[in-house]
Order: C-alpha cells, then sequence, then structure tokens
C-alpha cells in the first residue's frame, strides 16, 4: 500500500515539474497518469500491489469530489440568480454530450476501422 | 446546554477534524442509502453528501472555508486518484490498441460538443460572461476545470461547483439515454459516461462494470487533457476574429 501511494505521488510530482517546466497546459495529474501508463506498457506489466492500491483508490472515487460540491454554498447566489441559463446549460450539455460521443464511438466501431 | 455544545463546536471547527470526519460520515451515510437502493442513479452519493453537508453547515453558521480546511485532505487525493487511473487503462491494453482510431475521434467529437453545447446554451439563456468561461471546462475533472477557468478568466471555485453537478447530472442520465439510443458495449457506454461526466461519471460507470470503469477512466483523462488545450486555444482564437 504505501509503496504504491507513493509511486502514485511521485508521478504526480513529474507530472506537476513537466506541466510548470514546459509550460504545457495539461495539469499535472494528467501527465502523471500517461506517464504512469507507458511505464506499465513498457514494463509489460501491472505489479499486484499497484492495482490493489489504484483499485481502492478508485473504489471512492465520487467521494473525492464531495468538498469541491460543497462550495455550492459559497456560489449560492449566483447560482440562484442564474439559475435557468446554468441548470439549462448542465443538463442539455451533458445530455447531448453522452448522445454524441457514444453515436459517434459505436458508429466507427462499425463502419470505420 | 447549547451555549456548551456551542463552545464544542467552536473549538473543533477551529481543527481540521471536524471538516474531514463530517465529510467521511455524510458520504458513508449517503452511500449506504445508494447501495441499499441498487444503486440507483437517481440516489447518486455525490448529491446526496453535498446536501446533508451544505445542510449541516448553514445550521450550524460554519463557513466553508473552516469546512473545506479539514476536507481539502480528501480534496487532494483527487491528483493521485487521477494518476492510478493509469492502472485500469492498462488493463484494456489490448482493445485501446484495436480501436485507438475510434477511440480518438468520439474523444474529439465528444469534447467540442461538451464545451460548446455548455457555452451555446447558458449564453442563449443570458448568462453573465463570468459564468460563461466557468462552466466551459463542466465536463473535465475538477483539477484540470478549475486549472482552465483560472487561465480563460471565469471563476475556479464556481467552476468546481459546476463540474460536480455535471458529473452528478451526467451519472443520474447516463443509463436512460445510453439505453434509450440501444447502446449496449459496456466499453461504448463507459466513454461517453466519462467524457461528459469526468470522475463521477466514471465511479458510476465503475459500478456498472470493471470494463465501462476502464474506459470512463480512459475518457476522462483524454477529454481533460483535450479540453486543457482546445479551451484556451478556441477562446484565444475567438477573441483574435472579434
Amino acid at each position: 500500500m504505501l509503496p504504491a501511494l507513493t509511486l502514485l505521488l511521485v508521478y504526480q510530482t513529474v507530472g506537476e515539474m513537466l506541466a510548470h517546466a514546459l509550460d504545457l497546459p495539461v495539469p499535472g495529474p494528467v501527465i502523471g497518469m500517461l506517464l504512469l501508463f507507458a511505464s506499465l506498457v513498457l514494463k509489460g506489466s501491472a505489479p499486484d500491489n499497484l492495482r490493489d492500491t489504484a483499485n481502492t483508490l478508485l473504489s471512492h472515487l465520487s467521494l473525492l469530489f464531495v468538498p469541491a460540491g460543497v462550495g455550492i454554498m459559497v456560489h449560492a447566489g449566483r447560482i440562484r440568480g442564474e439559475a435557468l441559463p446554468i441548470i439549462v446549460s448542465l443538463v442539455v450539455s451533458t445530455a447531448v454530450t453522452i448522445a454524441v460521443t457514444a453515436l459517434v464511438f459505436s458508429w466507427l466501431r462499425k463502419h470505420g476501422k | 446546554m447549547n451555549a456548551r455544545f456551542n463552545d464544542i463546536w467552536v473549538y473543533l471547527t477551529a481543527t481540521p477534524l471536524l471538516g474531514l470526519t463530517l465529510t467521511l460520515i455524510a458520504y458513508q451515510l449517503a452511500y449506504w442509502l445508494y447501495a441499499k437502493a441498487r444503486f440507483h442513479p437517481l440516489l447518486n452519493p455525490v448529491a446526496i453528501s453535498v446536501a446533508l453537508l451544505a445542510t449541516l453547515l448553514a445550521l450550524t453558521g460554519t463557513a466553508y472555508q473552516t469546512y473545506f480546511s479539514g476536507a481539502q485532505f480528501v480534496h487532494f487525493l483527487l491528483g493521485p486518484a487521477t494518476v492510478a487511473l493509469a492502472i485500469p487503462l492498462y488493463a484494456q491494453l489490448a482493445r485501446l490498441k484495436a480501436e485507438w482510431r475510434s477511440l480518438l475521434i468520439a474523444l474529439v467529437a465528444g469534447c467540442v460538443t461538451a464545451t460548446s453545447s455548455a457555452m451555446l446554451f447558458a449564453w442563449m439563456f443570458g448568462a453573465s460572461r463570468t459564468t460563461l468561461l466557468s462552466l466551459a471546462p463542466k465536463s473535465v475533472t475538477t483539477p484540470i476545470a478549475m486549472g482552465i477557468a483560472e487561465k480563460i478568466g471565469g471563476l475556479p471555485s464556481l467552476t468546481a461547483v459546476l463540474v460536480v453537478s455535471t458529473g452528478i447530472i451526467g451519472a443520474v442520465l447516463a443509463k436512460y439515454i445510453l439505453d434509450a439510443l440501444k447502446i449496449v458495449d459496456h466499453a461504448v457506454r463507459g466513454f461517453a459516461t466519462g467524457v461528459a461526466a469526468h470522475g463521477i461519471g466514471t465511479a458510476r460507470a465503475f459500478q456498472v462494470s470493471e470494463e465501462a470503469g476502464a474506459f470512463a477512466g480512459l475518457a476522462m483523462g483524454l477529454n481533460g487533457a483535450l479540453t486543457a488545450l482546445l479551451v484556451p486555444l478556441a477562446l484565444w482564437a475567438a477573441a483574435k476574429l472579434m
């Protein structure tokens, strides 16, 4: 658990360093994820302890969004004032995005190559 | 009695302990309810936890900053969790190799749809400029979206709220939309949910199947990277043209 968690943090740190040093618009953790993925491909397998730790962390992924969500308190005024555009935009855009992505992907899998 | 409780509360809010403990309790309560309802999408655990916590903080007159000084330890784990997505992704290596072209095109379609439709509909219904810019990265996971919002002149903390709302809406709606479109493949279902609803959609997809979760995680990571590149570029180009 501890070595695996350390490894994840090391990749995140390297990701952050690269993002800053090269002034990349991509956030550090995403670069960390891509680097770790590349390392696993090169290595040819994922160590068991890394897999267990990742599964533990990801099994409660939604918990990690709770603190940011509670921030709704701070913006309650603005959100109430612009409730209509915000709600329409969030609901319609999210629904359309799911539909478009799914349709494009499944169409390509049937017809493309 | 009341005054005494007040004293204890004030003492506890001065330490990070309270925010952290309350977050974990609220989430486990919400998750217990969600599991009881056999993971019905309408009982999204993030939505319920946020409602519980916001109500509690409002009733006790506790400031969000006070709460966040404890909750930040949970928030921080979003970083390593994003890195950890490489592992389920690696498990799907064979499918990735076989289908990377379709994946990439679907990703671009989803990314452009997510940002442009969010801004278009908000603009049509009269949103302010700040809200519009804060909405642009709404389909991307929180730390990435906040970074983008800061870069383009939105409000990062407002973006965080909009991102979490998007995730909840996507996790709730995905099943119904994908069923209506008769999409059965778990890879496609997961990928679409991950592009539109980032980590909360991914968490939902993992509850459906390992395969759906892996593709959702992949979509979340790729969409984060692509949106971080495209949104600032698109706005820069739009500013040049106008």
